[in-house]
């Protein structure tokens, strides 16, 4: 379970967000909306644990973790604005990079078959900087799919994916939530999560 | 329920994973070799650099051979740093700028040794390169045998430390407009001891003194640069990434 006690953030002397609480427990997601600048990265990096917060308390598992904290390292997969791709290296060689750099070790066949699953499988020898932006994105939803990581923690997830991408996106949490995930996801799209399992939150 | 499997999914890392230093910095190393190796033109530019910046004290200066072998051992350290200072700024910066950092930083084996990793990666593949090369760039300044000796024991163990505490200044400078010049600033006065007991080294041995002191107080500063940068050099990532 992931909580929230009175979280606030302020960037230079703007306040972005005071006195947030909120709880999401096993197998359910967090929607975090709002306009521009009201401080959904903000909150993310926080949860991520890359930012420490100017007031309040973030629980998992219903003890307190501070910034970089080892338990909540091993149990978050981290998907940020910029996708972590290096431009040259292959599809495949940054996602075993990325892979190996979280702790896991997947076989090459585990790879190749998440990277078909995306449709990504023909490109697996490209190097990135020849992916588009959608694609590139898609190496990040394999990556998810090959991580057990319990939090799932995404900014901004369809931003450049296709509509196939999207709904391809939106499965793989829902199976996640199913399999008693827990995901918090920042954005302005709709997501299509299923809608028992979602709560959302607008930061104003 | 499903929770009492996910969480043992989720605390099964961090048992393989606790103070695992040697993954850590086999992972970082391994990708930015294959990095620099598929970069290989930087490399060459920053070799080419240090081989044209030393050529040009003999041409600017004098020929004649008593100077330039006074000459040298400095000319030749001087080359090395700012060679160090040329690459310095892309060590984190790259991965700053496209969102590995933050995985980095969230990777379950410690900072302090992926860090470290990436200092290995940036003194194999600009630091050793310097090293190797002195000896044949020392002919330049009709150095003898024993000089060069000499010199090439001073690089080995002093251009280590040029990386490791680069990579404070390349972390600290994360970032930051004009970082790159912040960094030369900042990091060009940390490397004058580095400096100063490198080329007395060979200033010793040319006078037919030990070497010794010098080589030792090197080897110390490697040994504490060692000890102490990487986690310097991680807690100012992690103060960047916040």
């Amino acid at each position: 379970m992931l909580e929230a006690h009175d979280l606030a953030a302020r960037r230079g002397h703007a306040r972005l967000f005071e006195g947030l609480n909120f709880a999401v427990e096993a197998g359910h997601a967090l929607v975090v909306t709002g306009a521009n600048g009201t401080g959904k990265t903000t909150l993310l990096r926080m949860l991520a644990g890359l930012s420490l917060p100017d007031a309040g308390e973030i629980r998992w598992d219903r003890k307190p973790v501070a910034p970089f904290d080892p338990v909540v390292r091993a149990s978050i997969a981290f998907a940020g604005h910029a996708p972590a791709l290096k431009d040259e290296l292959t599809a495949e060689e940054n996602l075993t990079a990325l892979l190996a750099l979280a702790g896991e070790m997947a076989s090459p066949e585990a790879i190749g078959r998440a990277l078909d699953t995306v449709a990504l499988g023909s490109r697996r020898a490209l190097p990135a900087r020849v992916l588009s932006q959608g694609q590139r994105r898609r190496i990040g939803l394999a990556r998810l799919s090959l991580l057990a990581r319990p939090l799932w923690i995404l900014d901004e997830p369809v931003t450049a994916l296709d509509a196939a991408g999207t709904t391809m996106l939106a499965e793989m949490v829902a199976a996640h939530l199913e399999r008693g995930g827990l995901a918090v996801a920042a954005t302005h799209a709709p997501l299509g999560l299923p809608a028992q399992r979602t709560r959302s939150i607008t930061l104003q | 329920m499903n929770t009492a499997h996910t969480v043992a999914v989720a605390h099964a890392p961090v048992s393989a994973a606790a103070g695992a230093i040697l993954p850590g910095v086999r992972w970082a190393l391994a990708r930015d070799i294959r990095l620099a190796l598929r970069s290989r033109a930087e490399l060459a530019v920053q070799l080419l650099f240090y081989v044209i910046v030393v050529s040009l004290f003999p041409l600017a200066t004098t020929p004649e051979r008593t100077l330039l072998a006074t000459m040298g051992p400095g000319v030749l350290w001087v080359a090395a740093l700012l060679a160090s200072l040329l690459s310095l700024p892309r060590l984190f910066a790259a991965d700053y700028a496209d969102g590995t950092l933050e995985q980095i930083a969230l990777s379950p084996y410690p900072l302090e040794s992926l860090v470290s990793g990436k200092v290995l990666a940036h003194w194999l593949t600009t630091g050793l390169p310097v090293v190797v090369l002195a000896p044949l760039l020392g002919i330049q300044y009709s150095m003898d045998a024993e000089s060069l000796v000499v010199l090439s024991l001073a690089l080995l163990l002093g251009t280590p430390v040029l990386s490791l505490l680069g990579a404070i200044g390349a972390a600290l400078t994360l970032g930051l407009r004009a970082g790159s010049s912040l960094l030369a600033l900042l990091i060009l006065p940390l490397y004058v001891p580095v400096l100063i007991f490198g080329a007395g080294a060979v200033d010793a041995a040319r006078a037919g003194l030990g070497v010794a002191a010098n080589i030792s107080l090197l080897g110390a500063g490697l040994l504490i640069a060692i000890v102490g940068a990487p986690f310097a050099a991680a807690a100012a990532v992690r103060i960047a990434l916040d």
